[in-house]
């Protein structure tokens, strides 16, 4: 019993860095989108966008690191046509958003086609587990370099808009048009920006999925992690640390359905799988009280106006 | 995909297909004897695995003199599928449909059967049944709990840790079959292996699949093997495990070439051929197709390194066996994993005995539940 529940912990652990770093980057991009006052729903096609242009560029070049590269341009390609379209009077930014969604995987699925059966050379782990003799737990904590990436972007994400001016002006921008009027804040150009360097954070965590973990390129590889990763960042309060906690978290609650099936948990399994959803559900219930619901919202979102 | 009602990419095509075709008249009427044939897959062709294995038997049949194939990817269990197949019969004028997935049946291919009564349909499947379905239906499958059967054998001869894994996406009768030969090989070498099965829920799920292999591996499961339409994240995982791999639809010992020791593949050639000859000769396409190893329905990847020279002559001895035919992996007694008796002594299912096309339980030996 002690055994089984040190396997399922473990696996979680292990699960939670393997699997929380494409999450991170799309709620990181999310998060600096929207508090620039917009929602870009199109990172799930910049997740899997940038996880396709990742792979072949890593395959035809040879340099994975090339792939990450070029992941984040294409994501940033897509954010900016995102953010210039939603610059124009009377845009809709989240059907825009769903638009470019289908738009992103589409144009994935399409040149992605001569990708989904060669090998391409990945990214290599770095290994914190050479003190440890068992190879499980040498092979957990062989983290990626683009998790590592992910921590360092969400404190300096973190720290950029508690303690710069260009992470005031942002916040300014997306909380009070009028403030940001009168203090004359570029809005469109701030908000341009922040969507196009968002979805390029997108693209890198696209970029993880078929590079690193589980490191191949094929057309279900995403299953809507771009999308969940959005709805983290409500979860997450539009906080970059936060941000971090959420995603491994959800990576934890992932890896719960696989491993409680290997230490003969075998009821219910679809239940488990649901795991991630019913704790945001948990989690927005216990955290929402009267009024303070979407306490840290930008105020200016288009789903808040 | 959503789609805007009546125009789909193929009715827009094929418009502008006819709009080209009219402009360049004098036409070259298509010869009145070709025999139009549509498939229909639910993933990718090229996802190295099971739709792969139905197109690559497509493509060979598209060399075929007076055959024109007609192919559709990525059509998902659900109205879209009726609309293919409708679109394939009204607009290419397919005679004989091919739609390779298990959620096609019932009631999509169902009702466009009793819409287009003229139109021939086999469902890769073991769904069909005389009496309750109709007569221009039917079903084609293949016994490759043979074939799982036979990695069964070749993972216990390569396993130390006498665990071996099994990730399934649902509990299916044709995945429990497999399921319980893989594990009912290996304990034909060695009665204390036990093989873990876990269920990822759908057909292909990348990021689950790859988790559940380091899930495996973690616990000290040291030979892997699947039924999920793709199984390439799972070969690749289990490689950079350093633990070994048998395969599953098609051969991915490119993916694994270090721990891949064989794999169960399909051979649909065999089966599409038969059919095509009889809708050719003018024939009545038969209903109810079932064939394995002995068949030529079913062919085992060539050995990889990881498996040593006694494993190999086992696997060929018993193979040599199922060969002949009539042989059967289910015999009594055998009982579940709950400790039922499901097969008493005495009796014995081969591989074509329609009892197993209902099979609900896991034997003993394999770790997990069904529901």
């Amino acid at each position: 019993m002690i055994d089984s529940l040190a396997t399922v912990a473990f696996s979680m652990l292990a699960g939670s860095l393997r699997v929380s770093t494409p999450f991170l980057f799309v709620s990181l991009g999310e998060c600096l989108t929207e508090k620039s006052g917009r929602i870009n729903l199109g990172n799930e096609g910049a997740l899997v966008l940038g996880a396709m242009v990742a792979y072949a560029t890593s395959y035809e070049t040879g340099n994975p690191w090339l792939g990450v590269f070029a992941a984040a341009l294409a994501g940033l390609c897509l954010g900016a046509l995102h953010g210039a379209i939603c610059s124009l009077a009377r845009v809709n930014d989240v059907a825009m958003g769903i638009a470019f969604m289908l738009a992103g995987t589409g144009i994935a699925f399409f040149f992605g086609k001569p990708y989904v059966q060669p090998s391409a050379p990945l990214l290599p782990g770095i290994s914190f587990g050479f003190w440890s003799d068992s190879a499980q737990v040498k092979n957990a904590l062989l983290v990626s370099p683009l998790f590592l990436l992910g921590i360092a972007a969400a404190l300096a994400m973190h720290w950029c808009f508690k303690s710069t001016r260009a992470g005031l002006r942002i916040r300014i921008v997306g909380d009070s048009q009028d403030a940001a009027l009168a203090l004359g804040l570029p809005i469109d150009r701030t908000r341009f920006l922040a969507t196009a360097a968002g979805s390029a954070l997108a693209g890198i965590g696209g970029a993880f999925l078929s590079l690193y973990y589980p490191g191949s390129w094929n057309e279900g590889l995403s299953s809507g992690q771009g999308l969940m990763a959005v709805a983290l960042v409500v979860f997450a309060r539009w906080n970059p640390i936060n941000c971090l906690y959420a995603s491994l978290l959800f990576g934890a609650a992932g890896a719960l359905g696989p491993s409680l099936q290997t230490v003969g948990v075998t009821w219910g399994y679809y239940l488990f799988y649901a795991t991630p959803y019913v704790v945001t559900l948990a989690v927005l219930i216990v955290t929402a009280r009267g009024g303070t619901s979407l306490r840290g919202m930008p105020g200016q979102l288009s789903i808040g106006r | 995909m959503t789609r805007l009602s009546g125009l789909t990419r193929r009715t827009v095509l094929s418009g502008l297909g006819a709009g080209a075709a009219t402009a360049a008249l004098p036409i070259q009427p298509a010869e009145a004897k070709d025999l139009t044939v549509g498939f229909i897959y639910v993933g990718p062709k090229d996802d190295y695995g099971y739709n792969q294995a139905h197109a690559e038997a497509a493509a060979i049949l598209k060399k075929t003199a007076g055959v024109k194939i007609v192919e559709e990817e990525k059509v998902a269990e659900t109205d879209d599928v009726s609309k293919t197949m409708e679109s394939m019969i009204k607009l290419d004028g397919a005679s004989l449909l091919f739609p390779t997935s298990f959620g096609y049946f019932d009631p999509y291919m169902l009702k466009m059967a009793a819409k287009y009564k003229d139109a021939q349909f086999r469902h890769c499947g073991g769904l069909w049944t005389k009496d309750k379905h109709p007569m221009n239906t039917g079903s084609y499958f293949g016994y490759i709990g043979m074939g799982q059967y036979l990695n069964g054998i070749a993972a216990a001869h390569a396993t130390k840790t006498k665990k071996l894994g099994f990730i399934a996406a649902k509990p299916i009768p044709q995945v429990l079959i497999n399921v319980n030969s893989f594990a009912l090989g290996a304990r034909s070498v060695d009665p204390s292996i036990a093989t873990t099965v876990i269920f990822t829920g759908e057909w292909s799920m990348p990021v689950k699949e790859a988790e559940a292999s380091n899930s495996l591996a973690d616990k000290g499961v040291d030979v892997i093997t699947c039924h999920v339409d793709g199984p390439k994240v799972i070969m690749e995982t289990a490689e950079r495990r350093g633990i070994f791999a048998c395969g599953y639809h098609a051969n991915q010992a490119k993916l694994a070439p270090k721990g891949y020791l064989t794999g169960a593949e399909w051979n649909w050639i065999a089966v599409y051929n038969k059919f095509i000859a009889e809708a050719k000769a003018g024939k009545p396409i038969e209903n109810f197709v079932r064939g394995g190893l002995s068949d030529g329905f079913i062919k085992m990847s060539p050995y990889g390194p990881g498996l040593n020279a006694a494993g190999r002559k086992n696997v060929d001895t018993v193979k040599a066996e199922i060969m002949k035919g009539g042989f059967s992996v289910f015999k009594g007694p055998l009982k579940d994993n709950k400790g039922n008796m499901v097969v008493p002594a005495g009796k014995a299912f081969v591989e074509t005995a329609v009892e197993l096309e209902s099979q609900n339980y896991l034997v003993e030996g394999v770790l997990g539940a069904i529901s």
